[in-house]
């Protein structure tokens, strides 16, 4: 029926993966590789979640359209705790002005590509466009603190990533969450199984969970771990579905 | 030993918990993942970090520990600072790094 507005459906969702900008990611994480996989594997939607930079999001953006695959641009920041939070928006514009913050606290240290990659800025063709030419694996000057309020004054939604690692995670480094009102939602890493996760970590109670691939590697895309009942694929239906409104609904896949 | 000795033979800067200086002081831990020091910091130890997040504040009253170094110059948020005064656990400032402040608590104690 026209005019009748559409409830929510599911959209099977990675919502962190790296392209090869990211240090120690393969060079073969360009923008048709990635399309191409989420393609394979039905992924609705795929969010792109490099260190510190946004710089390949446009070109994935690009490589997408037209396709059943809907990209999310995204960051993973690097606070000066040394934790991993994941930030996404789902236009590019914010994405930018959030990325331009985060370049200004970042430290301007050569990259040294033999040891961490070429860090390579694609075109939505998977051509090699370029290299960024600071040291990506670093800490940005913002407390964990201050990239959830920036983040959450800019529209962005931010979240605890791989909260069950041993590095760069929330609970490693600052040995428990913050209260839930501050994180909503978790990510939790694909390989643990799901209950192990819940029972090391009883303060997930209570909050939603993602499961995303972190995928570094072609060969770490899969069929998604996570599925995100949403009326369309954009930021305010996923905020939505963290709260659990409106019969949208977060799912990680067990 | 007491907090105290430790602030003036380091001098430190005093933070917080200024009420608390009088704290004994057996040992020390240094570690920068919170969830290492709440596995292993021991009663009365004093605890070198470069962590300034208010979590700090949560692990000391935890483990018990007599008190917090902040070292390498590294600024408490404000957060960190209320809370700490608030449970009553001095947050010690230092320019000298983990390494520096660990060789001359060592010697002390």
């Amino acid at each position: 029926m026209k005019g009748v507005p559409r409830g929510p459906r599911v959209f099977s969702a990675d919502l962190h993966v790296h392209t090869a900008l990211s240090p120690c990611a393969e060079t073969e994480m360009n923008p048709l590789n990635i399309v191409g996989l989420c393609l394979d594997y039905g992924i609705d939607l795929v969010a792109v979640t490099d260190h510190n930079t946004a710089g390949n999001v446009r070109a994935v953006m690009e490589c997408a359209r037209g396709t059943a695959v809907t990209v999310w641009p995204g960051m993973e920041v690097q606070t000066k705790e040394e934790v991993h939070l994941v930030v996404l928006g789902d236009n590019l514009e914010a994405v930018l002005k959030w990325e331009a913050l985060i370049t200004s606290r970042l430290p301007d240290i050569p990259n040294r590509p033999e040891l961490f990659g070429e860090q390579l800025l694609f075109d939505k063709e998977g051509r090699v466009t370029g290299v960024f030419p600071r040291q990506l694996l670093n800490s940005v000057d913002l407390s964990v603190d201050e990239v959830r309020t920036q983040a959450e004054r800019m529209g962005l939604i931010c979240y605890p990533a791989h909260i069950d690692r041993p590095a760069y995670s929330y609970v490693s480094n600052l040995g428990f969450l913050p209260p839930p009102g501050d994180f909503d939602l978790v990510e939790v890493s694909a390989g643990t199984p799901l209950g192990e996760v819940k029972r090391r970590f009883p303060s997930l109670e209570g909050r939603g969970i993602v499961v995303s691939s972190d995928a570094h590697r072609l060969t770490d895309l899969g069929p998604a771990r996570t599925r995100l009942l949403l009326a369309r694929p954009i930021l305010g239906e996923f905020a939505a579905a963290i709260a659990g409104r409106g019969g949208r609904n977060v799912e990680p896949v067990h | 030993m007491k907090v105290s000795d430790v602030v003036e033979a380091l001098g430190l800067q005093v933070a917080a918990g200024e009420a608390q200086l009088s704290r004994e002081v057996l040992g020390g831990y240094c570690g920068d993942l919170l969830s290492d020091v709440m596995a292993r910091a021991k009663p009365k130890d004093v605890w070198i970090t470069i962590q300034g997040h208010q979590n700090i504040v949560a692990v000391a009253v935890l483990t018990e520990i007599s008190g917090v170094i902040v070292c390498g110059n590294v600024e408490p948020e404000k957060d960190t600072l209320d809370r700490a005064d608030r449970e009553g656990i001095p947050i010690l400032r230092t320019s000298m790094t983990a390494f520096g402040v660990a060789g001359r608590l060592a010697a002390l104690l």
